[in-house]
């Protein structure tokens, strides 16, 4: 039964993707109106003009181009014209390194803060005023201070992943079941012995849902924060080619944003479910 | 009572009341046994028992008052005294022998792998759960879950068995196996455990003393029941003992109605002084009228 729903959901997924390439195949194969002019004109006008072809790129188009990107990731011809391959790499290192760094800081944190009720209420009014500042808008102080704009970046990732990580480990934290801790007391076990075999294991569920929520926000802000910062990166690359008004590069960038989100999500998914335990 | 193993000394407990006051749930509360002697605690919910094992424990602190065990007395939690939860209180993540182990890794540090299985397996193979060493507690049935509880609790060897209504969520028939586990457990080792119930057969079964506390709050211990059953009692036969339902009647009719008004009935009750009731005839045979279960003539008090 289970396998069947399976099987049939898939069925289904592939006819609605068919039916969506179908669709949009059909919407970009060409308006066919096509204006008579001079041969000179004709070439400074390019073939949408000439030969009546959709301004928007159709699958086909995409998958073509698809194809010559996965056949070359990592060329580099340049600042302006690198392989889809490196610009993902500097990407996801910029995510890596400020996500790893609001591991550093939220997690020893969010223990303070969710094993004493007085940092908690002492550092509430903090959070709760950071918390909500879309990472974009320290942008500009960054840049001013670190006066680094690939720094710059690694820091407003590290900003915005940092709030759902600090407030889960917080209450993964202060949400562990007393008799657990109960059971470390009657044992005599000290407190640092008792944070890491009682407290992290009976909270790591919670803290890895934090940190699956982190990794996506990250992944969300890094193409905004390289649309700004410039130089390399994916979201770099959609601006770029926006520019270079390649449409079929910004789908196709699109597409991949989306692919290697799914695939951090995924990875993060993964180790949550390591630490679950079922009660 | 020469021997006090455990001296509970003029404790009290008081929680901030919500009009300002003081609500005090017990106040002068003095309690004793003897090495290797079982208690059990009755009364009825808000009368302070979990919090006189709590504090017994070490987990919760009196207001007033002092608790010395063997000569000592005692600042927060010991290895000394191992608590059995009522919700067994397992770590979810570690299996059957890594609960047990933890604890006796606890208590000795410098105890390397192999020695620490092996001490802890013994404990594992006393309660019976040989072969479930590796399952992890979601995959054990309640009674199960609570043989690990002993298990860990006996792991450390501890001096007193504390135990909170160890076995008020199991059935019955689990129930009854785990009694006879723990009395068996208990007299072999001679073990002194204190433990909470709300089962007047379970405390007939297992205590030694039954100390019966008044309803909250201004909870008082009001009388130490002294078993007159054998040692030797065995679990299925105890009701046919001739005391039986002289010491089971004494325990219910205190707990239907002495336990609400034993503070108006007797004025000048010395909480230093709890009368021992020692329960000496048999009730012989079935009363007709509920009146005469009231008026038991066989019972003597002694101060």
């Amino acid at each position: 039964m289970n396998a069947s729903l399976r099987l049939r959901a898939a069925i289904v997924s592939v006819a609605l993707f068919l039916a969506f390439i179908g669709i949009w195949h059909i919407a970009t194969r060409g308006t066919g109106a096509v204006g008579n002019m001079s041969p000179e004109y004709a070439k400074l006008m390019g073939l949408t003009a000439t030969a009546g072809k959709s301004a928007m790129p159709g699958p086909l188009d995409v998958g073509a181009k698809l194809w010559e990107h996965l056949k070359q990731p990592f060329y580099d011809n340049g600042p302006n014209d690198k392989g889809l391959g490196i610009q993902l790499g500097y990407s996801i290192a910029r995510v890596a390194l400020g996500y790893l760094l609001a591991v550093i800081v939220a997690i020893p944190l969010g223990f303070l803060i969710g094993m004493s009720p007085l940092m908690n209420k002492a550092l509430d009014p903090f959070i709760q005023v950071l918390k909500p500042i879309s990472p974009l808008a320290w942008m500009p102080l960054a840049l001013y201070t670190i006066k680094d704009s690939g720094l710059s970046a690694i820091f407003v990732i590290f900003i915005c992943s940092v709030w759902p990580m600090l407030l889960n480990t917080a209450f993964g934290v202060a949400a562990v079941r007393k008799e657990w801790i109960d059971v470390a007391r009657t044992l005599e076990v000290g407190t640092v012995r008792r944070a890491f075999t009682v407290i992290l294991p009976a909270a790591a569920p919670t803290i890895l849902t934090g940190m699956r929520i982190s990794i996506g926000i990250a992944w969300l802000v890094i193409v905004a924060a390289e649309m700004l910062v410039g130089g390399t990166g994916i979201g770099y690359f959609v601006w770029n080619e926006w520019n270079n008004l390649s449409i079929t590069n910004v789908i196709i960038a699109i597409l991949t944003i989306g692919v290697v989100g799914m695939l951090l999500d995924q990875i993060l998914a993964r180790f949550t479910r390591l630490v679950t335990f079922p009660e | 009572m020469t021997d006090k193993f455990i001296s509970i000394e003029a404790i009290a407990k008081r929680y901030p009341g919500a009009s300002g006051g003081e609500i005090a749930v017990f106040e002068n509360l003095w309690l004793s046994m003897a090495r290797g002697e079982f208690g059990c605690v009755i009364g009825h919910s808000g009368c302070g028992k979990t919090t006189v094992l709590n504090i017994l424990a070490g987990l919760d602190e009196p207001s007033e008052g002092a608790v010395i065990v063997d000569g000592q007395a005692i600042e927060g939690t010991s290895l000394d005294r191992a608590v059995i939860f009522q919700s067994h209180a397992l770590l979810p993540w570690r299996t059957v022998l890594g609960n047990v182990a933890y604890a006796v890794t606890s208590k000795w540090r410098d105890w390397d792998r192999a020695r620490v299985k092996a001490h802890a397996q013994t404990f594992i193979d006393l309660v019976g759960l040989t072969g479930s060493e590796h399952k992890r507690p979601s995959e054990l049935s309640g009674g199960m879950k609570q043989r690990v509880g002993i298990a860990r609790a006996l792991s450390i060897t501890p001096k007193i068995m504390l135990m909170d209504e160890p076995f008020s969520a199991l059935d019955a028939l689990t129930r009854g196996t785990l009694q006879d586990e723990v009395r068996r457990i208990c007299l072999t080792t001679g073990q002194t455990a204190f433990m909470i119930t709300h089962d007047v057969d379970e405390a007939i079964y297992l205590a030694d003393k039954i100390f019966l506390m008044t309803n909250g709050p201004g909870a008082v211990l009001a009388e130490i029941v002294e078993n007159p059953l054998p040692k030797d009692r065995g679990r299925t036969d105890l009701h046919r003992h001739p005391y039986y339902y002289a010491v089971r009647n004494h325990i219910v009719d205190f707990l239907v109605s002495r336990s609400k008004t034993f503070a108006a009935d007797v004025p000048g009750h010395d909480p230093r002084n709890v009368p021992v009731v020692r329960i000496g005839v048999s009730e012989p045979t079935i009363v007709a009228a509920p009146r005469a279960i009231e008026t038991h003539p066989a019972q003597t008090i002694a101060r």
